[in-house]
């Protein structure tokens, strides 16, 4: 374990933590009033895993998410902005609304991207790795998904082939306890995830995903070990997911008591209570105000900008060019 | 100037290709040692290495996945999927990861892959190792779709794929990969340029890979029936010459449309429709369609044959059209 993140470094994953919460918050309130467009898949009570995976990584490190990505995208270096407006469909959003907020990227960034199909992401992260491979760079590339991802065949080809060839890859396995609104114990042979990685000849090493700080340490531990030509390694992040699958989900699935239990052992409050001896309770505080103010300026821009006009795509046609 | 075999031909292109890029790199299925089930990779792992002809596990999915995000990220991937009836293994990573980023994503991506992959009856494989499945392919926006149907097309059109900056599928046909014939040195063939291989006046014969020779085949017996036909080769599936067709629907005013695939929903039924929305004025028939019947394809030969196009079938589709 290193000696790492700095407090400076922890400060500001908190303060992308307080964005990802307020604009989780905020999409909630806009769903109840009708403002949002299509399913939206909140990841409040997850932010440390996407924002403690991301801090720990550099600008040339590839990064893959799921379809509840929020904290990724910020983590990764987004601005609320681009991100807010591509969660409205606006012109001025990171992919001029044609992406929506499953299938958000930044390449800039190594942002690529969020994936709406269930364990899409893993093999995708995989074969970034591959190409570092090939190239010969020390780049590291780190997928993000679900328990429920980690059910389909593709996870397990994936993690075969990079243990196989020792990819540098870092697979993050967020464990919130549900896919859609079947719990784990419903979906899965076994309860522990870290079983999986002696199947594939790669450590494992099992966190409290609502700590940003613990699964920054893993993650930089396995990009590490990846860079070195070690090969890949699984962290599974325990966490929870306190909402329901998407903005249409109707709920009732979930434990109350469990959801109550979980939202005290909150990834926010968790920082906040470390920090707090460095940076002092009051300029945490400010923080959180200050994310609050730039998520409410990031959709009040995003609902003045304008929707995209519709073109059909030229290089999608089936003709040859002279014919368009 | 050489006389090679398609499967050479195929060969020399990637071996120039990786030559002239070294990020261009193979991967695949039995591809590595063995040089490939067809021997299209043979000494290209002696050559350039295990780092970039690499035999792989029988992981058709992730591979495919993989593929399409290592191209996103400064490789040019080149993936041999072994039989294309493997292909419906390999479809979330073309239906909806390959063919949608460059779009979604406004441009902040290119995806320079290419998926090799052989199909076609005729060799008694049975239901599971004989589809054509252009139809499936070519319906997906965002995907190239070529077909070669001569060694010298096969080099110039992978060259053409390797460079290609989208995905590019490359249809190979099994019972092509031994066909011998000249291939120019420094050959390339541009995506979406079909190509006349008989002129005719009578009626005009759209094909692709080896249905191409079968229509020369049937063209030949129709100038003994007194029918002038004229064969061109699509070439490319996806995008499709239209202009090329058209000029030949222009000059002929009849149609044959002959493709490996099943009829529903097919190629062929494709191209016919095209045609019409086109070219409706310039024909004096309905368009015809040879295809296969819609069934699996069976292994006894007697069987399989009978469902094939043939020569035969072409031309008594052309005749058909024609009188």
């Amino acid at each position: 374990m290193r000696n790492a993140p700095s407090p400076e470094d922890h400060l500001e994953m908190y303060r992308r933590m307080c964005l990802v919460r307020e604009l989780e918050e905020e999409l909630g309130r806009l769903h109840k009033k009708g403002r949002t467009r299509g399913p939206i898949h909140r990841c409040d009570g997850q932010e440390a895993v996407g924002v403690g995976v991301t801090a720990a990584l550099g600008l040339a490190d590839k990064v893959t998410t799921t379809h509840r990505g929020h904290a990724v995208y910020i983590g990764k270096g987004m601005e609320p902005g681009p991100v807010v407006a591509e969660i409205l469909g606006r012109a001025t959003g990171a992919c001029g609304g044609r992406a929506g907020h499953m299938l958000i990227a930044d390449a800039s960034l190594g942002m690529i991207g969020g994936n709406a199909i269930v364990g899409a992401g893993i093999p995708a992260a995989t074969g970034m790795a591959l190409s570092a491979q090939v190239r010969g760079t020390n780049e590291v590339a780190v997928t993000v998904f679900g328990d429920g991802a980690s059910q389909t065949g593709i996870c397990h080809e994936a993690m075969n082939m990079a243990g196989l060839w020792k990819l540098p890859v870092v697979f993050v396995l967020e464990h919130n306890h549900y896919g859609l609104t079947v719990p784990t114990e419903v979906q899965s042979a076994v309860d522990d995830f870290a079983l999986r990685a002696p199947g594939y000849g790669m450590p494992v090493e099992t966190v409290d995903g609502n700590d940003a700080v613990a699964v920054y340490r893993a993650t930089a531990d396995m990009a590490d070990r990846a860079r070195r030509g070690e090969g890949p390694g699984l962290i599974v992040a325990n966490t929870y997911r306190v909402e329901g699958f998407s903005t249409s989900d109707m709920g009732g699935y979930q434990d109350p008591e469990v959801i109550a239990k979980w939202r005290e052992h909150d990834p926010i409050r968790i920082a906040f209570d470390a920090l707090e001896p460095t940076f002092g309770a009051e300029r945490l505080t400010e923080m959180r105000e200050a994310a609050a103010r730039e998520i409410a300026e990031a959709f009040e821009a995003a609902f003045e900008a304008p929707f995209p006009t519709f073109a059909v795509d030229a290089a999608s046609a089936p003709y040859t060019a002279a014919q368009n | 100037m050489a006389m090679m075999r398609y499967a050479e031909a195929l060969n020399a292109a990637l071996r120039e290709e990786m030559q002239a890029d070294p990020t261009v790199f193979l991967f695949g299925e039995d591809i590595g040692r063995y040089g490939g089930v067809f021997k299209v990779t043979k000494g290209l792992r002696e050559e350039f290495g295990d780092l970039r002809v690499r035999d792989t596990p029988i992981s058709e999915q992730a591979l495919t996945a993989m593929a399409v995000t290592a191209a996103m990220t400064g490789t040019r991937p080149v993936l041999e999927i072994m039989y294309a009836d493997f292909v419906p293994l390999t479809l979330d990573a073309l239906v909806n990861q390959a063919s949608i980023y460059e779009y979604i994503w406004n441009g902040q991506v290119t995806m320079p892959f290419v998926m090799r992959t052989q199909g076609g009856g005729g060799s008694g494989a049975g239901a599971q190792h004989s589809k054509s499945l252009d139809a499936m392919l070519a319906h997906i926006p965002g995907l190239k779709v070529v077909a070669p149907a001569t060694p010298a097309d096969a080099k110039g059109l992978l060259k053409a794929a390797i460079r290609d900056p989208g995905p590019v599928i490359v249809l190979e046909h099994k019972l092509l990969y031994n066909m011998r014939d000249e291939v120019p040195d420094d050959v390339v063939v541009p995506i979406g340029k079909a190509v006349v291989r008989r002129e005719g006046t009578d009626v005009s014969l759209f094909a692709t890979s080896k249905m191409v020779h079968e229509a020369l085949a049937a063209a030949e017996r129709l100038a003994g029936d007194g029918v002038s036909a004229e064969v061109v080769d699509l070439r490319s599936l996806r995008p499709l010459d239209l202009e090329a067709v058209v000029a030949s629907v222009a000059k002929t005013h009849h149609a044959v449309v002959v493709n490996e695939g099943w009829r529903f929903c097919g190629y062929a039924a494709e191209l016919s429709a095209t045609i019409m929305d086109h070219a409706f004025d310039e024909l004096d028939a309905p368009v015809a369609r040879v295809t296969l019947p819609d069934m699996p394809i069976p292994y006894a030969e007697t069987l399989e044959s009978a469902m094939l196009p043939s020569a035969e079938t072409i031309r008594r589709a052309a005749l058909d059209t024609v009188r």
